[in-house]
C-alpha cells in the first residue's frame, strides 16, 4: 500500500514538473527575446521601429522601420485566410456532416497528409506552379507576390482549419440535428442555420490557429513573396514578410550589433501578435465549453 | 596590417608546405560561405579529394557573412567570401583569440543580365544605379520597349547584394550611400535570380558569371556613356576593362596548419587555378 501511494506520488511530481518546464521554456524564450530585442531601444523609437517605412537594415545610416513588414505579413495572412476558411469549414462540414465510411477516412487522412508536406516542398511548388500562373492571370511584372504566398499558404492553414472545425461540429450535441431535422429542415438548412452557428465559437478559434500558423510561416514565404521591403497597396505586389526578414537576414548580422538586436525585436513583434492570437482562440473555445 | 599579415603568411606558407607529402595529409576541412563560390569550391574539394584520399573536405554556402559568423565561432576552418570582411568582424575574431588571414583565390565578374528577348544590350553605370535605386522604372526610359522593369536582387546576406550596393549603387551628390529601390525583389540565390529573369521579359538582375547561361542575356557596362561598353568575359575581368568585377577570397582563423595548408596551396596551384577556370571565375594569372 505504502509502495502504491509512493509511485503515485512519483508520477504526479513527475508530469507536474513536465508542466512546468514547457512554462518554464515559453517564459525563457520571451526573457531571451526581450534581453536582446529590447537592446534596439537605446538607438531607435518605438514609434520609428513600428511605424517607420523603410526597411534597410545595413545601410549607413540603418533604417529600422517595420511598417512594410507588418503590412506584408498581414497581406499575406489576410489573402490565406479567406481562401483557407471556406475552403476548410466546407470540407468540415462534408466530413463530420455528409461524407460516411471509407469516404471519410479518406477524406481526413488527406488533409492530415496536408499538414505533413514541408513547407519548403510547397514553396517549390508554388515557384514551378502558382507564381507564373499568378503572373500570367493578372498580366503581372512578376509572379512574386503576396497572392502566391496566400495560395500556398492557404493549403498549410487547411488542415488545422478543418479538423478543428471537424471537432466543434462533432461536438454539436445529436439532440440539436435531431430537433432540426424534426422541424422539416432539409440537411442543408440544418447545416447552414443550426450546426454552423452552434460550433462558430470552435470555427473562430480555428480560424485563429489558422492565422497563426500563416503568421508564422516563413519558407514558403520566403520563397514565393519576392520579399520587397514596401508598403504594399495591393495583393497583386510583391511583399516582405515578418518571419522571411529574419531568416533570410540572421545569417549576416554581427551578434550584438543593432541589426541583431533588430531581428530579435521582430521577433518579439512575432511573440506579441502569436500571443494574441492564441489568447483569443482560447477566448473562443472557453466560450464554447460554457 | 592585415595585408602585412597575409604577406608574411603566404611566405611562410611556400617553404614548408612544399615538404608535405600528399599522403602525410589527413584529416578534414570544412569550407562555409559565400553562395557565389559553393561550385567553385566544391570543384576544389572534388580535386583536392581525389588527390588527398585521407582528407574529406565539406562545402556549404548560405552567404558570405554566413561564413565569417562561421568562422568567428570556429564552426568552419575556412571561409569564403566574395566580400573583405569588416572591421566589427575581426574585432570579434580577436575577442576570440585570433587574427582572421585573408588569401585571394580567384576573380569574378559580376554580370548585369535581362531576358534574351530585351533589345537593351548594354547600359552605363549611372544608368544602373537609375535602375537599381528606382530612378528608371520603364525600360522606354533606356531605349527598350514600354515595358515595367522588375528588379531583383540578392538578399542582405550576401556579400554580392553588399558588393553591387557599394559598387554600382554607390554615393548619391549628399555623400550619403544609395538604396536599393524599395521595389526590388530580393531572392534568396542566384540561381532564383537566373530562373525569374528566364521566365521574365521585364526583369534585370545581376550575378555572379558562373550563372550565366543561354536563357539570361548578359548586359555590356561602360563606366560613362562615351564607353566602351564591355560584355563580361574572363580577358575583360581580368584586365580590369569590366567595370563590376571583384575578388574572391578565403579566410583562415590565424595561421592555417596541416591539411588547411595543403589546400590552400593546391588552390593557388597552377592546377587549382584551372578548376577556377573551368567553372566559369577567373584565375588570378593567365593560363
Amino acid at each position: 500500500m505504502r509502495d502504491r501511494q509512493w509511485a503515485e506520488r512519483l508520477i504526479e511530481v513527475v508530469i507536474y514538473l513536465c508542466g512546468i518546464i514547457a512554462m518554464v521554456a515559453v517564459v525563457l524564450i520571451a526573457i531571451f527575446l526581450a534581453k536582446e530585442g529590447l537592446a534596439l531601444f537605446r538607438h531607435v523609437s518605438l514609434l520609428d521601429f513600428l511605424g517607420g517605412r523603410q526597411w534597410y537594415p545595413i545601410s549607413e545610416p540603418p533604417r529600422y522601420g517595420i511598417l512594410p513588414l507588418i503590412l506584408g505579413s498581414c497581406w499575406v495572412t489576410v489573402g490565406a485566410i479567406v481562401l483557407a476558411v471556406p475552403m476548410g469549414v466546407a470540407s468540415a462540414l462534408f466530413i463530420a456532416e455528409v461524407a460516411t465510411g471509407w469516404m471519410r477516412e479518406l477524406m481526413k487522412t488527406g488533409i492530415e497528409l496536408l499538414a505533413a508536406i514541408p513547407s519548403v516542398v510547397l514553396g517549390f511548388v508554388g515557384m514551378a506552379v502558382v507564381s507564373p500562373v499568378v503572373k500570367a492571370a493578372f498580366h503581372l511584372p512578376t509572379g512574386l507576390t503576396a497572392l502566391t504566398g496566400s495560395l500556398i499558404l492557404a493549403f498549410m492553414a487547411m488542415p488545422t482549419i478543418v479538423s478543428i472545425t471537424e471537432d466543434a461540429l462533432t461536438a454539436v450535441p445529436r439532440t440539436y440535428r435531431e430537433a432540426a431535422l424534426a422541424l422539416g429542415a432539409t440537411r442543408w438548412q440544418t447545416m447552414s442555420r443550426v450546426l454552423l452557428p452552434a460550433a462558430s465559437p470552435g470555427i473562430a478559434a480555428a480560424v485563429m490557429l489558422g492565422v497563426g500558423r500563416v503568421m508564422g510561416e516563413t519558407m514558403a514565404g520566403m520563397m514565393l513573396t519576392g520579399n520587397a521591403a514596401r508598403i504594399p497597396h495591393s495583393i497583386l505586389q510583391p511583399v516582405r514578410t515578418l518571419t522571411a526578414t529574419i531568416a533570410a537576414e540572421m545569417g549576416e548580422t554581427v551578434r550584438g550589433s543593432e541589426h541583431y538586436a533588430a531581428l530579435f525585436a521582430i521577433g518579439l513583434v512575432l511573440l506579441a501578435i502569436s500571443f494574441v492570437v492564441n489568447l483569443l482562440a482560447a477566448s473562443f473555445l472557453g466560450r464554447r465549453r460554457r | 596590417m592585415r595585408r602585412l599579415l597575409g604577406i608574411a603568411a603566404a611566405v611562410a606558407l611556400l617553404a614548408p608546405a612544399s615538404l608535405a607529402r600528399a599522403e602525410d595529409v589527413k584529416g578534414s576541412i570544412q569550407i562555409k560561405g559565400s553562395d557565389t563560390m559553393v561550385n567553385l569550391c566544391q570543384a576544389w574539394a572534388e580535386a583536392f579529394m581525389k588527390k588527398n584520399p585521407n582528407v574529406t573536405v565539406a562545402v556549404t554556402g548560405g552567404g558570405s557573412g554566413t561564413g565569417f559568423a562561421a568562422l568567428i565561432a570556429r564552426s568552419c576552418d575556412l571561409a569564403a567570401a566574395s566580400r573583405a570582411i569588416k572591421p566589427q568582424e575581426i574585432e570579434q575574431a580577436k575577442q576570440k583569440g585570433f587574427t582572421p588571414q585573408e588569401w585571394r583565390v580567384a576573380l569574378d565578374g559580376l554580370a548585369v543580365v535581362v531576358h534574351p528577348s530585351n533589345p537593351v544590350k548594354k547600359l552605363t553605370i549611372a544608368q544602373l544605379r537609375d535602375l537599381f535605386t528606382g530612378k528608371i522604372t520603364n525600360w522606354s526610359e533606356v531605349g527598350g520597349p514600354n515595358k515595367k522593369i522588375t528588379l531583383l536582387s540578392r538578399e542582405v546576406n550576401s556579400g554580392t547584394h553588399v558588393y553591387f550596393k557599394e559598387n554600382v549603387l554607390g554615393n548619391g551628390p549628399d555623400g550619403k550611400s544609395l538604396e536599393y529601390s524599395p521595389d526590388a525583389l530580393l531572392l534568396p540565390s542566384s540561381q532564383a535570380i537566373a530562373d525569374e529573369v528566364a521566365s521574365n521579359p521585364g526583369a534585370i538582375g545581376y550575378y555572379g558569371m558562373g550563372y550565366l547561361n543561354p536563357n539570361n542575356a548578359a548586359v555590356a557596362v561602360a563606366k560613362d556613356p562615351a564607353g566602351p561598353f564591355v560584355t563580361p568575359s574572363e580577358a575583360t575581368v581580368r584586365s580590369g576593362e569590366y567595370p563590376i568585377s571583384r575578388p574572391l577570397m578565403f579566410y583562415s582563423p590565424g595561421e592555417p596548419t596541416g591539411a588547411v595548408k595543403v589546400f590552400l596551396d593546391f588552390v593557388l596551384s597552377p592546377d587549382g587555378q584551372r578548376i577556377v577556370h573551368d567553372t566559369d571565375f577567373v584565375p588570378l594569372k593567365t593560363q
